[in-house]
């Protein structure tokens, strides 16, 4: 009896919450390419540089657009003003860079010193001219991809209002319409009427620019229309936001903003897995529409097309088992992909779980083991490493999802390891992106069977029992 | 505050825990917040290193915050023990967890009473030592506490070895070049008729260190790490040591002159001459090849040193005494033994640069405008963007700069190396000028093009613009797979639409 209830519902477990993952200042090296006017000034200390000099690799030399405010002894100890140093360091970066936004990432130490960044942000706004937004990513509160999070909800204050009437602002925008002269009244209404009547829906969540297009292309064709995306571009372009708007998270770690979005914005949350494989866009279109009253068109063939163009790769894992240790807060929705695929999956470990704001994606969890006839993965919360590598040990699951510290010594004992970040650096969300995925799922399944004749698998010496 | 982009040492814990994970079974225990930790994932993909590394971090988070560690440091330390076993636990701050003033001192002193093995509370400042400072405080601490527990307990080896040995201090984990540097180093010492006591801290147990005061001297190869503890050694034992580093000819020569003469004090007769003027002349190539018409070409060339002490003085040495080579600056980023670099180069080159920061030495390097580069990764980028070659030569460096193959900079090996990397930097950089003098190899137009690099397809404004965001290197075939595509099923225009449907159905 109990074990039958254990296997069709979701069981969550909490461990010491000794694993390894990213700081969550890494956020800036993704977040300072997508938003193009923007500047990213970490302040922290060398442990925080050395990290993200280390992490970001070779784009450190492309000129980035981001800094450390490096913290010495006399700031640790108020010797130093903290509003006269950073306004000699912001100054410093308005005139070198000239960008529309500055945003500053709160770090452990300024945490710890309880630097007032909130405060002194609009002060020091107002005095040298560009707009500030504060975010505090650090590694005592989040992990890894949660510093999007932070930053994303610091943003989401930031996004503007629109004029109040709807003829007032027509009015306004009498120069607009003279631009617009010329332009013949049926493009811009026949454009219009390829949209359904809905209330405006605002995405949230940072993709690179081809995955927005192609997310917006999927939308466009059931009628639906998004009428701004955090972020965006640049600073500049951040989208209106008012009362009543519809708001939908594109992926799984944005609950602050989601919260942000909803209490502090007044929007409409629209619950839903994220669209990350096949299913999972399905799902998050489906959704959408159902919320608009809108019948959903051809999204079943479309599913079933995908899928069958990746047959290919699914060949390769079906049956097989995957174990997440879980550091970038995609497991869950890789998981329920990879189990459509026809995946086991033992353990998902996660660094943090938000019931309420992945609770669609956790119901579609579930469904999709009972309907693949699987038992439901355990979820693991604030894993603990140690105690992971002696259930690998145990389980020998054929693939082991995880970060790069344990990556080679994995793989040196015989155990297929994906790097987990690239997940988080690759393209994945969307119909198109779904064999991404799989190319990243399967890559060290197909190398090591390009290898198997070989009998390299244990590269280490038997340890010596106790 | 300072507004940085990049720094040339890490923090002092990445220094203390370069030492930890030499060691064989020690394991380090940092006391840091979530994210820290990010010293393993360094050594699993530099090193490539096949075992675990034995760091782990006792979190601080928002409860520690509030209350303190209390129990979580000692337990984290006691159940590490019972796991894996560790002759050694070394606890460590971060430069965050320094700020909260915890007693760690207690924690280890309360961890140690439970432990099985030793526990260590990692001495150093967070604020005041960097990576390098800090490793070589920790090594010698480490040896210090274990000699001093072995002369407690009336453990002390005494007297020498047989014969003359040697202990080689300061190879460790993510060092430049330091595993092929001990190798070739523990070959020197052989044919040198000098055996090897013991070689610290890569690879050693700490049981061993009790057998230190053994050896007839020590040999610190680097500067940065190890010689804080050969002075430890001298004073308390009377062991001698040598510190010149035996990098290029003329100082591999001192240094074995050196060695021969450390000896003989202590009873032997020997004499290096023959062998050094042998390995000179005729087993090493450097000499020949200072001598050979390809060497003539360098004279003279303008050339900028930039690194870690040890490889910015030796490089710089090398390139002015053994090849003719006009350095026109020399700098290191070790601000903290600045006096020593200072001393050293002085007289092989025109200007000495101290600084930690990668925009003046990017600065110094456009306004001379050499002919070649030889710095850490980061002249590397700056060589690049100033179509300048660049020759690595100290660390901050790439998994490239972790060879498989053997690539020793000391020793007689390394004089050869070291010669190639010179060469090979300086001729590419006149292959690249004569090229563009004659405007590149291929003068002649390239009359057929590959498959469909003209196309009779139709981009549409949109697909063109998303085709262009595709990264340049694999934009071509995207460009191909796509075309190829639209033939295929008869489409003349190729939209957004086009696109996706090619990725969904050929990968494009």
């Amino acid at each position: 009896m109990t074990l039958a209830q254990e296997s069709t519902s979701l069981q969550f477990e909490c461990e010491t919450g000794n694993y390894h993952t990213f700081c969550p200042i890494s956020c800036v090296a993704w977040l300072y390419q997508k938003i193009e006017d923007s500047f990213f000034l970490v302040i922290g200390t060398k442990t925080c540089g050395y990290f993200l000099q280390n992490a970001m690799g070779v784009m450190i030399f492309a000129e980035p657009r981001y800094a450390m405010a490096e913290l010495e002894e006399g700031d640790i100890s108020a010797q130093l003003k903290d509003y006269e140093e950073l306004k000699r360091l912001c100054l410093q970066i308005k005139r070198d860079r000239n960008p529309s936004v500055i945003v500053w990432i709160g770090t452990c130490t300024t945490e710890i010193i309880k630097m007032d960044l909130e405060g002194l942000a609009p002060k020091l706004e107002s005095e040298i001219g560009i707009p500030i937004v504060t975010a505090r990513a650090n590694g005592l509160d989040y992990a890894f991809t949660q510093g999007e999070d932070t930053v994303l909800a610091a943003m989401a204050h930031k996004c503007p209002k629109s004029v109040k009437e709807e003829e007032e602002k027509e009015e306004r925008n009498a120069i607009h319409k003279l631009l617009n002269f010329g332009r013949k009244k049926e493009d811009i209404s026949q454009e219009e009427s390829e949209y359904k009547e809905h209330p405006p829906l605002v995405l949230f969540g940072s993709l690179p620019d081809p995955v927005v297009t192609n997310l917006t292309l999927e939308l466009k064709k059931q009628g639906v229309k998004i009428s701004g995306w955090l972020p965006s571009k640049r600073y500049t372009e951040l989208p209106v936001i008012d009362e009543g708007y519809y708001v939908s998270g594109v992926n799984p770690f944005l609950s602050r903003t989601a919260t942000t979005l909803m209490r502090r914005r007044k929007c409409k949350l629209i619950g839903a897995p994220f669209p990350i494989g096949p299913d999972g866009t399905r799902a998050w279109i489906e959704k959408i529409c159902s919320v608009f009253n809108i019948e959903p068109q051809g999204l079943e063939e479309r599913e079933a097309k995908i899928w069958e163009s990746l047959e290919e790769y699914i060949k390769l894992i079906r049956g097989k088992s995957v174990f997440f240790m879980g550091d970038n807060l995609l497991e869950i929705s890789l998981a329920r992909f990879l189990i459509r695929c026809g995946m086991t999956c033992p353990e998902i470990g996660i660094p943090y779980m938000d019931k309420r704001y992945q609770k669609a994606e956790l119901d579609f969890l579930e469904k999709t083991c009972n309907e693949m006839g699987v038992p439901v993965p355990k979820i693991v919360e604030k894993p603990d490493n140690y105690n992971q590598i002696q259930r690998i040990y145990e389980l020998k699951p054929d693939l082991v999802i995880t970060g790069m510290a344990h990556a080679n010594p994995l793989e040196a004992r015989g155990i297929n390891t994906k790097w987990s970040v690239e997940f988080t650096f690759a393209q994945i969300h969307g119909f198109t992106n779904a064999r991404d995925i799989l190319e990243l799922a399967t890559r060290p399944l197909r190398r090591n069977n390009n290898l198997k004749e070989l009998g390299w698998e244990k590269l280490v010496k038997e340890e010596a029992k106790i | 505050m300072k507004l940085a982009y990049w720094m040339y040492a890490g923090p002092a814990h990445i220094g203390t825990l370069r030492i930890a994970s030499s060691f064989k079974n020690v394991h380090a225990i940092m006391h840091a917040p979530l994210g820290d930790d990010y010293f393993n994932v360094m050594r699993s993909m530099l090193e490539r290193e096949r075992d675990f590394t034995p760091v782990t971090a006792s979190i601080v988070d928002r409860n520690v915050l509030a209350r303190g560690s209390q129990e979580k440091v000692v337990n984290n330390i006691v159940r590490k023990d019972g796991e894996e076993r560790p002759d050694l636990i070394v606890l460590t701050p971060t430069c965050t967890s320094s700020i909260l003033q915890e007693d760690l001192a207690n924690f280890v002193e309360r961890a140690q009473m439970d432990a099985q093995g030793d526990v260590l509370l990692a001495d150093v400042n967070h604020y005041r030592y960097n990576e390098l400072q800090a490793a070589d405080r920790t090594l010698h601490q480490i040896v210090k506490f274990y000699l001093e527990k072995a002369r407690k307990k009336e453990q002390l080896p005494q007297g020498k070895t047989e014969n003359p040995s040697v202990n080689i201090i300061g190879i460790s984990t993510l060092g430049f070049h330091n595993q092929h540097d001990c190798r070739e180093l523990k070959q020197l010492m052989k044919d040198l008729g000098i055996e090897v006591n013991e070689v610290i801290p890569d690879g050693a147990s700490v049981h061993n260190l009790k057998n230190l005061p053994k050896a007839w001297f020590n040999l610190v190869p680097y500067r940065e790490l190890g010689l804080t503890t050969a002075q430890y050694l001298e004073e308390e034992f009377n062991l001698p040591y040598v510190d010149i580093t035996p990098m290029g000819v003329v100082e591999t020569a001192r240094c074995i002159r050196k060695i021969q003469q450390i000896i003989n004090e202590q009873g032997t007769n020997v004499d290096y001459e023959e062998y050094i003027n042998n390995q000179t002349l005729y087993v090493s190539q450097a000499a020949w090849f200072s001598r050979s018409i390809d060497c003539q070409n360098l004279t003279g060339k303008k050339a900028v040193v930039f690194g870690d002490n040890t490889h910015a003085a030796a490089i710089t040495k090398i390139l002015a005494r053994e090849m003719g080579i006009h350095v026109v600056l020399a700098g290191t980023y070790c601000k903290y033994d600045a006096d020593w670099f200072k001393e050293q180069v002085s007289e092989y080159c025109d200007e000495v640069l101290i600084s930690d920061d990668n925009g003046e030495i990017g600065d110094a390097i456009a306004r001379i405008e050499p002919s070649a580069i030889f710095g850490t990764q980061m002249e590397r980028h700056v060589g690049k963007r100033l179509d300048i070659p660049c020759g690595v030569i100290a660390a901050p460096i790439h998994i490239q700069n972790f060879p498989i193959g053997y690539k020793p900079f000391c020793g007689y090996e390394g004089t050869n190396q070291i010669a190639d990397l010179v060469y090979n930097s300086f001729t590419l950089g006149m292959e690249d000028h004569l090229l563009e003098i004659f405007g590149g190899h291929d003068t002649k137009e390239v009359i057929t093009k590959g498959i469909s690099a003209d196309s009779d397809l139709n981009w549409n404004k949109e697909a063109q613009a998303e085709l262009n965001k595709v990264p340049g290197f694999v934009r071509g075939k995207v460009k191909r797979n796509t075309e190829k595509f639209a033939r295929e099923r008869g489409f003349s225009e190729i939209s957004l639409e086009v696109m996706y449907a090619a990725k969904e159905a050929v990968g494009a």
